[in-house]
């Protein structure tokens, strides 16, 4: 295998690397949940993301990390924040002017991308969790599934029951409240999905073509299909949308001397 | 993201801390001699009112930031929650409350206090925001003593001025009627028009040395002003002040002939809107420096020049400043005052706090950013925090938001 290019990605729930070849293409990827050891998650996921590239530390040219963690991997040899990181990438598949919405495990962002992939503008959530990855865990503790089973049981609903409260806590209890009146599973779990879009798009105007990115959209596509229904712009979700950090992160390997 | 960065000494600290140091020392004295009284007032005045006619001048928001820059908020605000505040009240009102009821004070550690001077009268000026008229009514019941006000709305356009100096200046005259009954004495003209002529010096000093960073590189930082602004804010009509922003004036004019930069090779100025985050402002200095980025500028480092103060008219001259308040402007009128802050610094970024507890001087409100940004195109981001209860604040939050204005402005 040739030379190639890494990124890293550490954030807050969910450690990503990823491995670029020369002509960006992705050559391995791996993820793993970031703890409390970020330098351990970072080597944990760049030797599973080289081993599926077919190479080693020898072969990387060099690594950017991004993410909260970033300044915490020993083998990077830069920064770069997850916002240009997420532009970055985004542009790189699209080349056009897009809103990327990202919803992470603790941070949303909304970032404008003009047609030259010139950043418009970005907004990021309040110190508030609610509408991330850590409101959806919760959600799915107290309804007693699985995050990654949320998405069945919404595609299933036949109604959303709207969450009232902005607060993580207080939806929980909402929830359960729900719950004792008999209200049904699936058009529960509709109704944190809604309460995640409301979040989204109470942080801008989503106009034009907008990319969702992250994990919660990794883990949860129908998401997708509910913002196309709720507005009036168009909707994508990438291949791997989880790894467009990481994937930025490499890209800036690539172009940052 | 190397980590680097130093902040550069200034030379005139040690005069201002002196100074503060005499300041302070003479109120504490006061407390055992009780040869003066004393006036509790808000930063914005009614102070010149006050010292003319001989009080010495104590300042509950000037304690509310010590509170706040020494990180002893967060628990203070706790107690006063406990008494019926509410967390999104003004924390600056809020721990200095929790500071009186825990009978705790950073000017014993400072300056040797055993607790805060006892005010004879507490004066108040509502143009800056409304806690302060609630803040000081507490302590008026605390201490059973008279609580005056200048009750000046806010949210104002420029065609309110001419009808609100009137009203204003009608106001201070009423206090001074009150005033003269609690001090036992009547207003000595002659010494007031003195004071009102020092504090237009002082206001004139200090806004040469905000001025002098439109300079580039610029000589000194906002979060350098943050404590510099002290003698400006609590010795305003003093000659001492005046005689300190002498000599920083001259320092800071030293250091621009010398090309001497605040930010080693500045790359990026930004401005600054809102209070600062005061438990943050060494952290939020070293992640600016070490970016090579120069915070030059400030809405709040500004909100102390009156240069429309006129000795010779000190009542309907301290009418018009204390009725022309930048944070009583409305939206528009801050846009427009924003906009030549932005001209006069030459910034190529914007911060706007959003201090959760203080909405009068959060800029971010009511679409503004969006608004001016149409207009200039300058890159801004919005800071989540609080002048200080530090909970509202997420460090790694505004890393990234920083970090990504200055790689936009550099066009990564």
């Amino acid at each position: 295998m040739g030379k190639v290019y890494l990124g890293v990605d550490v954030g807050s729930t969910y450690c990503k690397s990823a491995v670029l070849s020369e002509d960006k293409q992705l050559l391995g990827y791996h993820i793993v949940r970031t703890g409390t050891d970020f330098e351990q998650a970072a080597q944990a996921a760049t030797r599973s993301a080289l081993n599926m590239s077919e190479c080693s530390m020898d072969d990387v040219i060099r690594c950017t990390s991004t993410g909260y963690g970033r300044d915490n991997v020993s083998f990077s040899n830069n920064t770069v924040s997850e916002i240009s990181c997420h532009s970055k990438a985004v542009f790189e598949k699209y080349h056009s002017a897009v809103t990327i919405v990202d919803i992470g495990g603790q941070d949303n962002k909304v970032i404008v991308l003009d047609s030259n992939g010139k950043r418009v503008n970005f907004v990021m959530n309040r110190k508030c969790a609610a509408g991330t990855g850590a409101f959806v865990e919760d959600m799915a503790q107290r309804l007693g599934i699985r995050v990654d089973e949320m998405d069945k049981y919404a595609r299933t609903a036949d109604q959303i029951i709207e969450l009232g409260s902005f607060c993580t806590v207080f939806a929980g209890t909402e929830l359960l409240g729900y719950i004792r009146n008999g209200a049904s599973l699936n058009n529960l779990v509709k109704g944190v999905f809604y309460s995640i879009l409301k979040r989204v798009t109470a942080m801008a105007q989503l106009q034009g073509t907008v990319v969702l990115t992250g994990g919660v959209v990794a883990n949860n596509p129908y998401l997708v299909e509910m913002l196309r229904e709720m507005g009036s712009c168009e909707v994508l979700l990438p291949s791997y949308p989880q790894l467009f950090g990481a994937i930025g992160a490499a890209l800036y390997a690539q172009s940052l001397k | 993201m190397a980590d680097n960065f130093k902040r550069k000494d200034i030379k005139s600290s040690g005069l201002m801390n002196k100074i503060m140091e005499d300041y302070f020392r003479e109120l504490k004295e006061n407390e055992e001699s009780k040869t003066k009284k004393v006036a509790w007032c808000t930063s914005v005045g009614p102070a010149e009112l006050l010292r003319g006619m001989g009080f010495l001048v104590f300042f509950p928001e000037n304690h509310g930031a010590m509170l706040g820059a020494k990180r002893l908020s967060t628990n203070l605000i706790d107690s006063a929650t406990a008494l019926g505040y509410k967390p999104t009240d003004c924390s600056y009102m809020t721990s200095d409350v929790g500071a009186f009821v825990n009978k705790t004070t950073p000017l014993t550690e400072a300056y040797g206090f055993k607790a805060v001077p006892k005010p004879d009268v507490l004066v108040y000026n509502t143009g800056q925001c409304r806690d302060v008229q609630d803040w000081f009514e507490w302590y008026g019941k605390q201490f059973a003593v008279p609580v005056l006000g200048m009750h000046i709305p806010r949210d104002l356009t420029d065609d309110d001025n001419p009808y609100l100096h009137k009203e204003a200046c009608r106001q201070l005259r009423v206090i001074a009627e009150q005033l003269e009954k609690i001090a036992g004495r009547k207003l000595d003209m002659s010494a007031f028009q003195q004071v009102v002529a020092n504090s237009k010096r002082t206001s004139e000093l200090w806004s040469k040395c905000l001025g002098i960073n439109s300079n580039t590189p610029a000589p000194w930082t906002f979060f350098d002003s943050c404590i510099h602004m002290g003698p400006a804010v609590v010795m305003r009509g003093m000659a001492a002040a005046n005689d300190y922003y002498v000599e920083l004036l001259k320092e800071l004019e030293g250091l621009v002939a010398n090309k001497t930069a605040a930010v080693e090779g500045e790359k990026h100025r930004l401005f600054w809107t809102g209070i600062p985050v005061w438990g943050k402002i060494g952290a939020l200095s070293k992640i600016f420096g070490n970016l090579k980025t120069n915070v030059v500028a400030s809405t709040y480092c500004s909100s102390w020049m009156f240069n429309d103060l006129d000795g010779e008219q000190p009542f309907e001259s301290l009418g018009k400043v204390y009725s022309e308040l930048y944070i009583g402007g409305s939206a528009e009128r801050k846009g427009r005052v924003l906009q030549r802050f932005f001209d006069q610094f030459g910034v190529t970024g914007i911060i706007y706090h959003d201090a959760w507890t203080c909405p009068y001087s959060s800029e971010n409100r009511y679409g503004l950013p969006i608004r001016l940004n149409q207009q200039n195109k300058i890159p801004y981001i919005v800071i989540d925090g609080d002048l200080n209860d530090l909970r509202c604040y997420s460090e790694e939050q505004t890393r990234t938001k920083i970090e990504a204005l200055v790689e936009d402005m550099e066009g990564i």
